[in-house]
């Protein structure tokens, strides 16, 4: 496996789907290039970045319409 | 169904389906505020993904939530309620983009600064502080220049913690497609933080 393929195959691993003749093969390279590795470790630390970035909300003014909404369409239904 | 939401301490409580769609049903509108509180957020970075302004999403988003008011009692449960919500949701959004490609010049589409996160650098504060605001701000921008398929993926998997499962769900995607749109979205987002800390000399 070279350094390419290497980094095509980091999200089927991190899925755990790759196939068990890729796998030890991705492993043995990212043991043996210190490039890989750290681009594997750049990749999992950008997942990780994502994964803690603030969310807005809706604005008050959107919940509150649809809160309405909601309390005019139940009243609406014949139980 | 009031106790269940009382009760509620977490995301780990949140009700099952079934007591969500009878709460929804019977017109309880605590469960109603429940939904919105928990799942806006996702669907508004969902439908970034697809329309042009953070206030086209928040249409998109109402917009879903009033067709989920009138379509629940038609909900059957062949997926999860919030699959079947999120379906919703990428239809509205996926609609409204192709309209606003169609009438917004393409340039004040890439004009717009990215959304979401204003860059809350907190002035004079520590250094990390302020780095983090700048890697915050770097990869908002990053995930920005995406094409809209990989950015939904990335903003379901990564941003909000989907299971690629759910995912291939709600885009109507195969698991093999999800996996090439993750992969290309996370090496772009991987190549702009990059590139920017070997500006700074390392992470
Ligand atoms: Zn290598």
């Amino acid at each position: 496996m070279n350094c390419d393929e290497f980094a095509e195959l980091v999200t089927a691993y991190l899925d755990d789907a790759l196939d068990d003749s890729s796998r030890p093969l991705f492993l043995d390279h990212m043991a043996r290039c210190s490039g890989c590795t750290g681009y594997y470790g750049q990749f999992t630390a950008a997942i990780t970045a994502l994964g803690e970035l603030p969310a807005p909300g809706l604005s008050p003014k959107a919940r509150s319409h649809l809160l309405t909404a909601f309390r005019e369409a139940s009243s609406e239904k014949p139980e | 169904m009031s106790e269940g939401v009382v009760r509620l301490g977490g995301v780990t409580d949140f009700p099952p389906d079934p007591v969500i769609v009878a709460g929804l049903r019977s017109g309880d509108e605590e469960v109603f505020a429940l939904l919105l509180d928990e799942w806006s957020r996702g669907m508004l970075r969902l439908a970034r993904s697809y329309v042009s302004t953070a206030a086209s999403a928040e249409e998109v988003v109402q917009d879903t939530w009033l067709a989920v008011i009138r379509a629940v009692g038609t909900f059957e449960g062949r997926s999860s309620l919030r699959t079947w919500v999120y379906r919703i949701l990428v239809n509205t959004a996926r609609r409204r983009g192709e309209r606003e490609s169609r009438t917004i010049p393409v340039s004040s589409v890439d004009g717009e600064r990215p959304d979401g996160v204003p860059p809350e650098r907190a002035e004079g504060g520590p250094e990390g502080a302020a780095l983090a605001g700048e890697v915050r701000a770097l990869i908002d921008k990053a995930v920005g220049t995406l094409p809209s398929r990989q950015r939904a993926v990335i903003t379901l998997r990564d941003m909000e913690g989907y299971g690629s499962e759910e995912v291939c769900e709600i885009l109507s995607i195969s698991p093999a497609n999800q996996r090439v749109l993750l992969h290309r979205a996370r090496a772009a987002v991987r190549d702009h933080l990059a590139a920017y800390y070997d500006g700074r000399g390392g992470p």
